[in-house]
């Protein structure tokens, strides 16, 4: 019996080896050659998305929010989002082939141009792409050589929240990073490898003798001192967190006081009534992301992708997003449909000097970003790191 | 006339017969099954070009030396090893008594009503189940109420409460080959045995336990496979508190990193195969 399953093991071992052995090899160090849409026809009735929480809102949260569904009536293609925690989720997705189009952050952008998912944008096709804050267009997240990748859709900070009542207002991010902390246990922290640059901005400002100047941009020695740190923190983590209904519950059960959050759960949490969370930028700064639509390269209903893409970044829903969602819109245009009218102020969103200050995802490469040479850590080495800084 | 034929000539050859019947099973074992293994190992010598994400299809054992290498990933194994183990111990010390009272203290009447009252929370949904032990070990849940009084903090979220909400996913499966076994065990015995002098503790080491132990085995591959496979448990209840499930499930679906979840999977597969080899001798697996 047991011979015969050997035998039969190392059969099929055989077989497949030899069939996978003439599959083709798929490194992509030049950027693909992927085509562009060059005319819109008419919709194909079906968009499948892959988003991040609460970019397709379609009411089924709050019945007052929801830009899905009149996109629906007035194109007539049926939206499918799909909800992701991490970039990593994203990418991961997107190499299925199953989807549309990706609303990218900057650590998701590249990896996706230049693995040949995502397809140039014609940016002709899409009129509201005219009147987008001119900062964020050609950027280096979301252009190659000057062609757009992408339509950007809105950027903002990861904050630092806090239970209003339980927390005093926090001014700097050494109350999730201090060793010695009142709320052991009931910290959070973002769960992907890319909150090692959160570690990272912080010894920015604690720590000048490391010389790190791009948070992303980190080399062995510089990465070492932000393992060390959020091993330290560890020890006070309650839980980390990357699905946000997990974080909003964690939120209001208290089990979570404080820690690096976005608006949009804040938001959530506050509309609940069961716990008061404020939010703040501390003194060292943010990271966050700056996001973008981008069209797949294996799109199969592309004519629905575009006509989304141009809903989107239109006035008055891209006004209803950043309002919901707690970040600055993309569309400058956004600013007068606001419900709030001082959103834009709160939000910087025409101030490209602030802009410029947040930290937003990139991928890290070996090949510096700060310009330093090819002496930095790459994505794979910060998500190993991250194994074992959770232990 | 035709179908004489057919019957004749499988009547005359036995292993057609054979092989017509188990043609359809065989097929799932070999090629969903065990072709699917293979190609997953085949899958943890490949690598993932660090920026792009896709998949390099040339051959390395980098997987494997960064297992071996990096110590946290041998803690992660040990740690999930360990969860295993003491589900299956947990889950053993309370089926046994369960088992015993149903099967031999129990009026038959009611010993299959009491059969599916065990059997009823296997219908209720797992996230359901798990959720509910979150809401309990959470701060100022029902088990730190509970506690309070003793002055004792509960455990919170963490391994333990990883531990004890596995032993009560998979308390059933313990349970039910238990019964099974001491069902099969005639009450002639037991009472030859106390005829002869034994006490209760006698009868259950020397008479009980002997006939039990494969049937015991039996659960105990069960709980132990479930535990050491399982990554939703640890993501709700454990707090930060890392498996290999659950690194295997963030490297697939988060990281993209297909080769090394494939290479960080052959440990668990290696687990249960030895455990299942271990346990072959004692014939567990003829007997249930």
């Amino acid at each position: 019996m047991w011979m015969r399953t050997k035998k039969i093991v190392i059969a099929a071992l055989a077989a497949f080896g030899l069939a996978i052995a003439g599959a083709t090899a798929g490194v992509a160090a030049s950027l693909p050659n992927v085509a562009m849409l060059k005319s819109l026809g008419k919709g194909e009735g079906k968009l499948n998305i892959i988003v991040w929480a609460g970019y397709a809102e379609n009411g089924s949260n709050d019945k007052t929010v929801d830009w899905v569904n009149p996109f629906t009536k007035a194109t007539g293609c049926v939206v499918n989002a799909k909800t992701a925690g991490t970039s990593d989720e994203m990418v991961s997705l997107m190499k299925t082939g199953g989807y549309d189009g990706v609303s990218a952050s900057g650590d998701a952008t590249l990896r996706l141009i230049y693995g040949g998912q995502v397809a140039p944008v014609n940016t002709a096709l899409v009129p509201n792409y005219k009147t987008i804050s001119p900062f964020l267009k050609n950027q280096q997240w979301n252009s190659v050589n000057g062609q757009m990748y992408g339509i950007p859709h809105g950027w903002g900070a990861n904050v630092l929240a806090y239970n209003a009542a339980k927390v005093k207002k926090p001014t700097s991010w050494s109350a999730v990073f201090a060793a010695n902390s009142p709320y052991k246990g009931q910290i959070t922290a973002y769960d992907s490898p890319i909150y090692i640059a959160d570690a990272a901005m912080y010894l920015m400002a604690t720590q000048p003798a490391l010389k790190i100047t791009n948070p992303y941009s980190l080399d062995k020695t510089q990465l070492a001192a932000a393992v060390a740190l959020l091993k330290v923190q560890k020890k006070n983590i309650g839980e980390y967190w990357s699905d946000y209904t997990k974080s909003v519950q964690s939120f209001e059960s208290s089990n979570t006081l404080l820690g690096s959050s976005w608006q949009v759960i804040a938001n959530t949490i506050n509309g609940d009534k069961k716990v008061t969370v404020a939010t703040t930028v501390p003194k060292e700064g943010a990271t966050g992301w700056s996001d973008t639509w981008m069209i797949s390269s294996k799109a199969q209903h592309p004519n629905c992708m575009y006509q989304w893409m141009n809903w989107i970044t239109s006035p008055k829903v891209n006004a209803q997003v950043a309002e919901y969602f707690g970040e600055a819109p993309s569309q400058t245009l956004a600013c007068a449909q606001t419900a709030d009218k001082n959103f834009c102020t709160t939000y910087h969103a025409t101030d490209a000097a602030y802009a410029k200050k947040i930290w937003y995802w990139t991928t890290p490469t070996t090949s510096c970003l700060d310009g330093r040479g090819n002496i930095c850590t790459d994505y794979a080495a910060w998500t190993q790191a991250w194994t074992s800084i959770k232990g | 006339m035709r179908k004489n034929r057919i019957n004749t000539w499988l009547y005359r050859h036995k292993g057609a017969r054979a092989a017509l019947l188990l043609a359809l099973p065989v097929l799932w074992l070999a090629i969903a099954y065990l072709g699917s293994l293979a190609v997953m190992l085949i899958s943890s010598l490949w690598s993932v070009d660090s920026f792009t994400g896709n998949t390099v299809h040339s051959l390395s054992f980098g997987n494997f030396h960064t297992l071996i290498t990096q110590r946290v990933y041998s803690t992660i194994a040990i740690r999930s090893i360990g969860v295993a183990v003491a589900v299956t111990l947990i889950d053993g010390l309370l089926a046994i008594p369960i088992a015993l009272f149903i099967s031999k203290v129990l009026k038959p009447r009611f010993r299959s009503v009491v059969i599916a009252l065990v059997l009823v929370p296997l219908w209720a949904s797992y996230l359901v189940k798990t959720y509910a032990w979150r809401s309990m070990f959470a701060d100022g849940g029902v088990i730190a109420w509970v506690l309070k009084p003793f002055g004792i903090h509960g455990p919170g979220f963490g391994l333990a409460a990883t531990t004890i909400t596995l032993a009560y996913l998979w308390l059933p499966y313990m349970i039910l080959p238990i019964y099974a076994g001491m069902d099969r065990l005639p009450n002639t015995l037991l009472e030859a045995s106390s005829d002869l002098g034994a006490s209760a503790g006698r009868t259950f080491r020397s008479i009980i336990l002997p006939i039990i132990y494969p049937a015991i085995i039996a659960g105990s591959i069960f709980t132990f496979s479930l535990s050491l496979g399982d990554y939703i448990v640890v993501k709700i209840v454990g707090g930060t508190t890392q498996l290999v499930a659950n690194v295997i499930a963030d490297n697939v679906g988060t990281a993209g990193n297909l080769p090394f979840a494939a290479a960080m999977a052959i440990l668990p597969i290696t687990a249960i195969l030895g455990y299942l080899f271990i346990v072959r001798r004692s014939g567990a697996l003829e007997n249930f």
